[in-house]
């Protein structure tokens, strides 16, 4: 070996010329000069009749519309999701009738297109028109008419909502699988129950893997949705079409519909992204910084702070 | 407190425990060593029924593990009586297994509360003098992934002692832990073995370990203990030919 160094210098810090990236400019000035020219086009098109969107916009029809849009995503994905939870469990059953019984419905629910399930909802009152409930072949104690136990939104809320379980059910099947066979035996090796250990520990945990693909089914649930207008449920999309009958408006009327579409997606993402966070703690060291976060942290070092 | 008489285990074709009977009594702290694959960590999982045995009787505290007897004929124990045998005993793993998406006090007091249905108060009072106990007080709040190996097994040590167990296994709970975090571990469980008397059958191969607080070691090989004596027979006068081999490629 050489011989010992006699006083640690510190060598300078390295100052370093940037790679030059030119084709970065190209592109960043191709796409600014494609935007320009799209945007233009769009705000001077007369056809696109601005100001007719602006009137629809917030009308009374479309914002009722909007919010049966919005009730009928968040009681399918409810409904999902229980059903994906139940189905993902029973799969994982040791009990091959059960784990059967859910095989079955998946395959079911995903083998066939969910516009025709929405339309047998629909007609259900066609298949049976008289809904009773008791003992096969025997006594029954209560009677409906279909008509008026399911109405077009709980047609299609319950087409939407049984077709979403067999979708989340592989969902949360994943997620279960994902968390360590280790912590179920922590937890039963604890005395806790078969139940208690699904709740506290794996659940929760499965919820990391869980959470982004179901953000994504929430998302695509929300445009999915416009398929019940085929049942003439008044939906964001059906809300539309039925004043642009009238009137012919077609385009800027669906624009409208996009435009509140494409609102709610985004607040959906930003949902999406503190449920991530929140379902991630523990498996980080520390928790990634919120958008905001990161524009503070990044103006304050422009600023040398 | 533990009796084990001719246990046998198989996984399919394999069988992994070919006869396995051994006593342990109160306050005892037994060692095993044995070759990977030998049926160690097999053996400590029949004791909590985490595994059935397929043949022979196993009892802890004087109750069959997993069956009741009456007359000549076993029942199986339904899933709460299996549970409630279980949160006797307290377990310690390799991997540690602490609840990832939990602190390390949740940890702890997880099972007194859901299991125990301690009043969360007295829960966490107790699951800090647990954390204070492996010396711990100030990483109550931390999740696992923030703490290094070491403290996360003395997490889980604290997990399993919140359950006021009446035996304690280890399986090897400290050979995934880097050299230098061995020792605050075995300080933790020396202290269960000789201040607090616990009984314990701890998988190790830290002979040092079993030197200081083992009242027994049981050398294990292909599904059968085959030598058993005090920690100082095994280090001076070993007798199976199997265990010398053993030994001199541990120590
Ligand atoms: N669930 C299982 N299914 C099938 N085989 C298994 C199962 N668990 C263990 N085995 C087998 O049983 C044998 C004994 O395993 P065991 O884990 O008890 O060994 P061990 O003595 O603890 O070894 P190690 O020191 O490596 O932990 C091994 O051959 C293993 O492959
Ligand atoms: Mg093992």
């Amino acid at each position: 070996m050489a011989s010992e160094p006699a006083e640690p210098v510190r060598p300078d810090e390295i100052k370093a010329i940037p790679v030059r990236r030119p084709g970065r400019w190209v592109a960043a000035a191709l796409i600014l000069y494609l935007s320009a020219a799209l945007g233009k086009s769009v705000a001077t098109n007369p056809r696109f009749e601005w100001g007719i969107i602006g009137h629809y916009f917030t009308s009374s029809r479309v914002l009722q519309g909007l919010v049966t849009t919005l009730e009928l995503t968040a009681l399918c994905m409810a409904i999902g999701i229980v059903i994906g939870i139940l189905l993902a469990v029973m799969r994982l059953s040791p009990n091959p009738l059960v784990s059967a019984t859910s095989w079955l419905y998946i395959w079911f629910f995903r083998g066939t297109p969910v516009l025709v399930q929405i339309l047998f909802w629909g007609y259900i009152s066609a298949l049976y028109p008289r809904l009773s409930l008791g003992i096969p072949f025997g006594p029954q104690f209560v009677h409906f008419t279909a008509n008026s136990v399911i109405s077009p939104f709980v047609a299609g809320m319950l087409a939407l909502g049984l077709n979403e379980g067999a979708y989340m059910a592989e969902i949360v099947r994943a997620g279960i699988i994902s968390v360590e066979e280790g912590q179920t035996e922590a937890a039963q090796s604890l005395g806790m129950t078969r139940l208690q250990t699904m709740r506290r520990i794996v659940l929760p945990q499965a919820m990391r893997v869980i959470v982004p693909p179901t953000g994504n089914e929430t998302i695509s649930m929300l445009k999915t949705t416009s398929l019940v207008s085929v049942i003439a449920v008044t939906d964001l999309l059906y809300s539309v079409e039925l004043i642009y009958a009238v009137n012919y408006r077609t385009i800027p009327l669906l624009i409208v519909a996009s435009i509140w579409y494409l609102i709610v997606t985004t607040l959906l993402s930003f949902g999406q992204y503190y449920l991530e966070r929140y379902f991630g703690r523990g498996t980080a060291r520390e928790l990634p910084q919120t958008p905001l976060q990161r524009l503070l942290r990044t103006l304050s070092i422009r600023h040398g702070v | 407190m533990v009796k084990a008489e001719s246990v046998h285990k198989r996984f399919g074709r394999l069988e992994v425990l070919k006869g396995v009977s051994l006593e342990v009594q109160p306050g005892e702290v037994v060692c095993m060593i044995g070759a990977s694959g030998s049926g160690k960590s097999t053996f400590l999982r029949c004791i909590n029924h985490l595994e059935r045995i397929d043949a022979g009787r196993l009892w802890v505290d004087g109750r069959l593990v997993g069956y009741r007897q009456s007359g000549d004929k076993l029942h199986e124990l339904r899933d709460a009586e299996v549970c409630r045998e279980r949160s006797e005993i307290g377990m310690v793993f390799q991997r540690f297994n602490l609840f990832g998406h939990m602190t390390a006090l949740e940890n702890v007091i997880e099972a007194p509360i859901r299991v125990r249905k301690l009043r969360k108060r007295d829960a966490v009072g107790q699951g800090k003098s647990l954390l204070e106990q492996v010396g711990l007080t100030d990483k109550i709040d931390n999740y696992p992934a923030q703490l290094s190996g070491g403290q996360q097994q003395r997490v889980a040590i604290a997990r399993a002692l919140a359950m006021k167990p009446k035996l304690m296994l280890f399986d090897e709970p400290t050979s995934a832990l880097d050299p230098e975090l061995v020792g605050e571990v075995l300080e933790v469980m020396k202290g269960l073995a000789l201040d607090f008397r616990t009984t314990m059958i701890v998988v190790t191969h830290e002979m040092g370990f079993a030197r200081e607080a083992a009242d027994r070691v049981l050398m294990m090989d292909d599904g059968r203990i085959i030598e058993e004596g005090t920690p100082e027979h095994f280090f001076e006068a070993p007798r199976e030919e199997r265990t010398k081999q053993f030994l001199s490629a541990i120590l």
